[in-house]
């Protein structure tokens, strides 16, 4: 089963990428896949290069990745209760990754520790430093995972569903922080999720991925506003709006999400497209050159698409 | 104006907290639920929004009577549930149903689809005849738009938006009047969400159906109900129209909980000023004194500490529990 089949993508420093699709599409694993997190068997990557700082991460030894991982590259996963450690301090987490990965000793490390917890806005950082994840709530948690992520001055985090877990205003306050934090240290941010509206507020660029693959990719304004592939522009109907009055029906995407040991060698958003024609089904169509400078759709019809069709 | 379908009336749900194990100890109460009114007319869907915790899905669990309410009254129908004994329940349940959450856990996953669908019609000797009662399971399947194939089936074969059709159509079987949809679409992928969503818009016609819609996510609550009430700590916050909520909130809360959820559009994000609102959620065991936001509120003076916020008619039919507007 090919789980992410040839995705590219360059995030650079400061900037925000997003990669949005369903579950099963393969944003996750993809996102895994640059830290070499993906338990091997049965996830093999099998071909492709991760430039990172020049560096192709997939020829590093293991021994070499896990001096990466936290350090250069951070991560922020979605569930902060079964990503923190449940039986070491708050404390005790973000001094070993500094203990590991900077020889940190214990009282410096403790001291970056509490500078960190005032970064990401806890309050009374040394009651917390010794507490446990469980006395702490989802947002707080979240903080810390910000903590963790940020302690090594990473050049790129990766956060996976960062604020899926959380409530709206919390994950209002997370986004604000990772936003800030991110930009006022000139780190790259990969954001995966599915939410429509986190992407419009944060990110610059945005990745749809449907099917293990990306099915376009440009600036966000593009594939808001000018989007060029029929999931995408699906995708965007589909959504009830905050903004706007009732309308009277919503516009589903019809069908069911693809099952990926049975797709064949067309395109995999076929069967639930109202555009296909019978050249969708013979090959699948490689991203090309759509609206503006950056943005690329893979699909054969994208030209033919009218203002009426894009229509959110 | 005709009779409301349901009334709640200062409805109180606190739940006790003990210490000790042999000896039980009454240490505290958790109020879940703290005192609220609302009514839903017939054939109308109320929103009922709010955070975690804030004491919406209690509220649904009561009109149930999953929970026996610690205190207040809920009218259905012109009977008080609130206090009903378990043999009069029996009767209710036929009339009051309920779309749950998680597709994953709310379906036996040892029981066909079929059996799933048919064993409330068993239990409350609908339709006692096997045949008719099979007939009756595949009307249900085809009502919520599945294959008829899918009787044979177990929940494990199915993706999450059909198993949650098979909810919906468990809770149809009982030809309800009343159903309360427990944030029916949030375990859902966007694009099997819209499908979901149109299916109970079609079934509250068809069957002049009315529901209470719990959920956090607004823009689904806009899209769908009438009038949407806000909980927050165990109290309605707000109470209007969906469009005058949405377009004109009024309490700081709502006002708080609108601008936090972003609207899928570029440019209309870059136009927002945005100031998340501060602080986190307090416990409901030892609420702030007064009104209950009032220690995140941007607008809280020294009295919004001291005595609880009437709720108080701005315009009609826009009901708000803030002292200072």
């Amino acid at each position: 089963m090919r789980a992410v089949d040839g995705i590219s993508y360059t995030v650079n420093a400061g900037e925000t990428v997003a990669i949005v699709g369903e579950s099963g599409s393969g944003k996750s694993v993809g996102a895994m896949s640059i830290l070499r997190l993906i338990p091997d068997p049965p996830g093999r990557i099998t071909a492709g290069q991760i430039l990172f700082d020049g560096r192709d991460l997939l020829t590093l030894s293991e021994e070499e990745m896990r001096k990466l991982r936290g350090n250069a590259i951070g991560m922020i996963f979605q569930e902060p209760m079964t990503s923190l450690n449940p039986v070491l301090t708050i404390g005790r987490q973000i001094t070993e990754t500094l203990e590991q990965h900077r020889g940190a000793s214990r009282d410096d490390a403790n001291a970056r520790a509490r500078e960190l917890l005032t970064l990401v806005g806890i309050a009374d950082a040394d009651r917390r430093l010794k507490q446990y994840p469980h006395q702490l709530s989802g947002g707080m948690r979240q903080r810390v995972m910000i903590a963790i992520a940020l302690a090594c001055n990473p050049k790129l985090v990766i956060a996976d569903e960062p604020t899926t877990a959380l409530d709206v205003t919390i994950q209002a306050q997370i986004l604000e922080l990772m936003k800030e934090l991110t930009q006022r240290l000139n780190i790259a941010l990969v954001v995966i999720t599915h939410n429509l509206g986190v992407v419009a507020r944060y990110a610059t660029r945005v990745n749809v991925m449907y099917a293990g693959r990306i099915v376009e990719t440009g600036p966000a304004a593009a594939i808001y506003h000018n989007p060029r592939h029929p999931y995408t522009i699906a995708l965007l109907r589909s959504v009830p709006r905050l903004d706007r009055p009732r309308q009277a029906r919503l516009e589903p995407v019809d069908g069911q999400p693809p099952d990926l040991t049975r797709l064949d060698a067309g395109c995999a958003f076929r069967p639930r497209c109202r555009f296909a024609v019978d050249a969708c089904a013979a090959s699948r169509p490689a991203l090309t050159p759509a609206s503006e400078e950056g943005h690329f759709a893979a699909c054969f019809r994208g030209a033919d698409l009218t203002a009426t069709d894009q229509a959110a | 104006m005709t009779e409301p379908l349901l009334s709640v009336k200062d409805l109180r749900m606190h739940f006790p907290i003990t210490e000790g194990i042999v000896r039980r100890r009454h240490v505290g109460e958790v109020k879940a639920v703290d005192g609220i009114d609302f009514t839903v007319a017939r054939g109308e869907t109320l929103g009922l929004v709010g955070e975690s915790g804030c004491g919406k899905t209690t509220t649904g669990r009561c009109i149930l009577r999953l929970e026996r309410p610690t205190g207040g009254a809920i009218v259905y129908d012109g009977v008080d549930i609130a206090t009903l004994s378990e043999k009069d329940l029996v009767k209710l349940r036929q009339k009051i149903q309920v779309i749950f959450q998680d597709p994953f856990l709310s379906l036996n996953p040892r029981m066909k689809v079929g059996q799933i669908i048919a064993e409330p019609m068993y239990v409350h000797g609908i339709e006692p005849d096997a045949a008719k009662r099979k007939a009756r399971v595949l009307e249900l399947l085809s009502v919520c738009g599945l294959n008829a194939r899918f009787a044979d089936r177990y929940p494990h074969e199915m993706s999450g938006g059909q198993r949650q059709r098979v909810g919906i159509a468990r809770a149809l079987a009982m030809n309800p009047e009343f159903i309360v949809c427990d944030e029916p679409v949030s375990a859902l992928d966007v694009s099997i969400q819209a499908q979901v969503i149109n299916l109970l818009e079609d079934l509250r016609e068809k069957f002049g159906l009315t529901y209470l819609f719990i959920a956090h996510d607004l823009s689904v609550v806009r899209h769908l109900c009438q009038r949407v009430a806000v909980m927050y700590l165990g109290r309605i916050v707000e109470l209007a129209d969906s469009d005058a909520l949405f377009d004109n909130p009024q309490h700081p809360y709502t006002k708080a909980l609108l601008a936090a959820v972003p609207v899928p559009d570029p440019l209309v994000e870059q136009g927002r000023v945005f100031r998340p609102v501060q602080g986190e959620v307090p416990s409901p065991i030892n609420p702030p004194s007064g009104c209950v936001f009032h220690p995140r509120c941007p607008i809280a003076v020294d009295s919004c500490r001291v005595g609880r916020p009437a709720t108080r008619e701005v315009s009609p039919g826009h009901f708000v529990a803030c002292t200072q507007i």
